[in-house]
């Protein structure tokens, strides 16, 4: 099954042929290849202004006074505003946050500028407009902030120790919220067990660092008394309507529009107090502003994923079943809530998918620290819990004298299980029921990939020659194409020409590609002959770019909507020349006679006829214009899975780590575009192999952050990507029409946990065990010597 | 901060610029010769997002001042077509399905295009040395080694 991606510009097909299901070029890369691609940076206006932002350099103090006067008067600028200066501005002081839960105990909102205290390094406490950026940084160094340091906690159980300093001040506990997961006999499952494993498990994932940070303009229209806000975030609609609600605007009133985005990967899907605060700014001083984050600014402040503790154990038959799971995960949230509960809750959820687990019980408690929001990087809560229950497995694989492979096999949720409910609640409360997929089928197809079976005689050799390899297995599911809908419009033109507008957001992933992919073949194949507009705030409906869920949600409604406009074009045609409408088809920009008849009609003239004429019926249709407007309706999530084997070289010397070969196995369903699937899963790899050895955001215990350079942050370059041998299955699923699954998260999820496990079998002569990530060879050198490895 | 006028030559066409000494290189790219296509990724010379080449060398535009360029060839990416013609460098990115989100884009195909002119004899080994120097968060580098390769292909190794 192993489909090379079908490459090469001359792939464009003709008319007729169809375009869906092949790795046909993308639509974006001519523009951003020679330097014309449009990015929120490049967004150049008359009289644009720079904004820079005071920043706290405390964890947690108390703001006594702020001094601009001195700045205020410095060269270049134009106004600073403090949170005070601000309120008048907006309706609140707090961005809300999206994902309300019943379970949070204390509010705790972003402010659009601290006011009173701050509770993270790097909080905006007040915001400077001048002339040039090097004017406004220079003016927010000059700002003068009288603090008061407070005690500041950095770390998710000490904020949850009786002493503990508080995180606000006016909060009495930093307990956020406690809510669990449990279904089944778990006790009696435990007291019957015949083999019980334990363990705890430190799980760190970092920062998003999308090469492109984040970035707003705003840039008031005196002669409309409108706003328009260029924003590089996933989520338009949302920070449109706080937008709307924060400015006290109407619908109408405020036009969001998504540039270009230089990556995503979760954190561009929060609504910031940067946008806020410069949108009501700009509205405020009638100039147009802009804010470019810079990467310290990632480092600082754009959300990041957090520390994950888990204290479990697995209750197990004698012949290797799972009998139960139990434990609890305590998780740090940073200062704010964001995004709600959303990635301890996915983590809980998620932990048992791939595996017929009789019972469960998870206690999870979310902790506040005073360090930047956490909210969901690429993966979003999975590969941790795949890391718990994989190494879990390979635990109780080693307790029972079993294969990793074959503890597996045993476990697995079978093909002829599908579609299969499981005792779990997605977040909205509808039942979690596994769509389709052969997971055995995926496992076995990675293991004859990477050579399981022949891997014990190399590992003998390799030691035989003093290198320590190992190879390692993880399964994951991933939880693709969250609802309810997403919208789009088809319509074709008086010019002919096919437009598709949606709230669907790239983040680079290709989604006009697939856009397209997915509308033309019902409208003439031709890509030339359609433009794509993504991130449409102008439809009042939409959500954006999360979850693995456009080219679910999107590419649904694109399907429907493509449909109804053909079968639009070809009843005016069929009117048009007195034929009946199955006797035609549409080729390119034409509508042509497919039996034996050789007139045609231009979908140009299609439409001038289809928009009617006064005072005559529509001819051949009931509602005017050639367009549909579709948002189809899918409340249960598409689940694709898959099944990664790492190999590894352990240098028992210094601890290095070095993955050698990696097989993935996956299943996302029909696929619209192969080499962009495969596209998605190398990038989603890159950042699983950061996350499994290189990626710390480190704090210190004051809250300081320690690594806000790429000198001290390690992004994973083309040195240590391994070799890569990907292998696609598509099963489709019956949840939409197209039978297709997202894939955005998937490359990512299994990644830490396979290089524990190999780790583990590069090291087993010694017992080592990895349960943590990231992996750095300090801990892992710690750990084999004191397994009593390499005394020295 | 003094301000000075000063040229700067770019793509064979020339730019009066007046700034600051402290602008660097991309910033004045970019604000003063309004070429956008040079992105900044990190602005502390680790990511190579923002590599032009400079007098035949890739060149971080985000550790150069302004000032520096004076007098020098600047090339960017906006240079690198022939009008409607891609450079091969290009296409080969296309066709290798060697970038997403396209952001750091400009700066591997500089920091690629940079490396062989001043050396075209290096090896594949070489040039795999060459990409690491930048960073990209999308693609998993392996479609940009091969778009690489492809638009300059390497002469096998010789047997040993």
């Amino acid at each position: 099954m192993n489909e090379a991606p079908r490459q090469g510009s001359s792939a464009r097909p003709g008319a007729g042929e169809r375009l869906f299901g092949r790795a046909v070029p993308r639509l974006e890369d001519a523009p951003l290849l020679t330097g014309r691609g449009r990015f929120v940076d490049d967004v150049q206006l008359p009289g644009l202004l720079a904004v820079a932002f005071v920043r706290s350099p405390f964890a947690h103090a108390r703001i006594r006074a702020i001094d601009c006067e001195g700045a205020r008067g410095m060269p270049g600028v134009a106004a600073i505003l403090t949170a005070d200066d601000l309120s008048p501005l907006l309706t609140s002081g707090v961005v809300a946050g999206a994902m309300p839960s019943a379970a949070i105990r204390h509010e705790v909102y972003r402010p659009v500028l601290a006011r009173d205290e701050v509770a993270y390094a790097g909080e905006a406490v007040a915001l400077v407009v001048a002339v040039t950026r090097h004017q406004a940084e220079d003016a927010a160094e000059a700002v003068l902030v009288d603090y008061e340091p407070l005690p500041a906690v950095a770390d998710g159980r000490a904020a949850l120790a009786p002493a503990a300093p508080a995180v606000h001040a006016r909060l009495p506990d930093n307990l956020l919220a406690t809510f669990d997961f449990h279904y089944g006999e778990v006790d009696a499952a435990f007291e019957s067990a015949a083999h019980v494993v334990r363990a705890e498990f430190d799980l760190h994932r970092g920062g998003g660092h999308s090469m492109e940070g984040r970035g707003v303009v705003a840039a008031p229209d005196p002669l409309e008394d409108r706003l328009r806000v260029w924003s590089s975030t996933q989520t338009p609609h949302a920070l449109k309507a706080a937008l709307c609600t924060l400015l006290g605007r109407g619908e109408d009133d405020i036009f969001v529009s998504v540039p270009d985005l230089g990556g995503g990967f979760g954190p561009k899907l929060v609504t910031y107090p940067e946008e806020i605060a410069v949108a009501a700014v700009a509205a405020h001083l009638a100039r147009p502003l802009k804010w470019i984050e810079d990467r310290q600014e990632h480092f600082l402040v754009s959300t990041q994923e957090r520390d994950q503790h888990w204290r479990m154990e697995m209750a197990l038959e004698a012949d290797g079943r799972i009998a139960g799971i139990s434990g609890a995960l305590t998780y740090d949230i940073g200062a704010y809530t964001a995004r709600g509960l959303n990635v301890p809750y996915a983590s809980g959820m998620m932990l048992t998918l791939p595996y017929n687990v009789p019972s469960y019980r998870l206690d999870i408690a979310v902790a506040l620290t005073n360090k930047a929001p956490a909210t969901p990087v690429r993966g979003a809560g999975q590969p941790q819990a795949t890391f718990v229950m994989e190494r879990l497995l390979d635990l109780a694989a080693a307790e029972l004298g079993l294969d990793r492979a074959e503890i597996r096999a045993r476990n697995l949720v079978r093909a002829e299980q599908m579609p299969c409910r499981k005792p779990l609640k997605l977040r909205g409360g509808t039942d979690l029921v596994l769509d389709s997929g052969d997971y055995p089928a995926t496992q076995s197809a990675a293991l004859e990939q990477a050579g399981w079976a022949g891997f014990a005689a190399r590992k003998d050799e390799a030691r035989a020659e003093g290198r320590a390899i190992g190879l390692g297995l993880a399964n994951y599911v991933e939880g693709t194409g969250r609802g309810p809908y997403e919208t789009v419009t088809v319509r074709v033109t008086r010019q002919g020409r096919i437009r598709v507008s949606t709230g669907a957001t790239a983040m680079g992933q290709g989604l006009q590609t697939a856009m397209m992919q997915i509308v033309a073949d019902h409208l003439g194949a031709d890509p030339a002959n359609i433009d794509i507009h993504l991130g449409d705030t102008a439809e009042p409906y939409g959500f954006g770019g999360f979850n693995s869920r456009q080219t679910v949600v999107a590419g649904a409604s694109a399907d429907a909507a493509a449909r109804a406009v053909r079968h639009k074009v070809l009843s005016v045609a069929a009117h048009k020349l007195g034929v009946e409408a199955r006797a035609l088809d549409i080729a390119g920009d034409l509508v042509v006679e497919t039996g034996g008849g050789n007139r045609s009609l231009t979908l140009a003239e299609v439409a001038v006829a289809a928009q009617g004429i006064a005072g005559f019926r529509l001819p051949g249709i009931d509602t005017p214009g050639l367009q549909a407007t579709e948002r189809v309706v899918i409340d249960d999530m598409a689940y694709s899975n898959g099944c990664a084997v790492a190999e590894v070289e352990v240098d028992r010397a210094t601890g290095g780590v070095r993955v050698t070969r990696l097989a993935f196995a996956h299943d996302c369903g029909v696929m619209v575009n192969p080499a962009m699937v495969e596209g998605q899963l190398m990038g989603g790899i890159a950042l699983g192999l950061g996350n499994a050895l290189f990626e710390r955001m480190a704090y210190d215990e004051a809250g300081q952050p320690l690594t806000t350079t790429y000198a001290d942050y390690l992004l994973v370059t083309s040195a240590e990507m391994p070799e890569v041998a990907v292998s696609h299955t598509e099963s489709p699923t019956y949840l939409n029409a197209l039978g297709v699954k997202g894939v955005g998260e998937s490359g990512v999820i299994p990644m830490a946990a396979a290089i524990a496990s190999a780790i583990d079998d590069a090291l087993d002569d010694l017992g080592v065990r990895v349960l943590h990530a990231p992996i750095s060879p300090q801990e892992l050198r710690a750990a084999i010597r004191a397994a009593g490895g390499g005394a020295r | 901060m003094s301000r000075e006028t000063f040229r700067l030559t770019v793509n064979g066409a020339s730019y009066e610029v007046t700034a600051p000494d402290r602008k660097t290189l991309g910033d004045a790219l970019r604000e003063d010769c309004g070429l956008t296509g040079t992105h900044l990724g990190c602005e502390h010379g680790v990511c190579g997002t923002c590599t032009v080449i400079v007098d035949g060398r890739p060149v971080r535009s985000c550790l150069m001042f302004a000032r520096q360029a004076e007098g020098a060839q600047v090339r960017t990416v906006e240079g690198l077509a022939k009008g409607d013609t891609l450079h091969p460098l290009q296409q080969a990115f296309i066709d290798a399905h060697a970038l997403q989100c396209g952001f750091c884009t400009p700066g591997f195909l500089m920091l690629i295009v940079g490396a062989l002119e001043q050396d075209p004899d290096m090896t594949e080994e070489d040039l795999a040395h060459v990409l690491s120097s930048n960073l990209c968060r999308c693609t998993g580098y392996a479609s940009i080694a091969r778009a690489a390769l492809a638009a300059y292909p390497r002469p096998a190794p010789a047997a040993e």
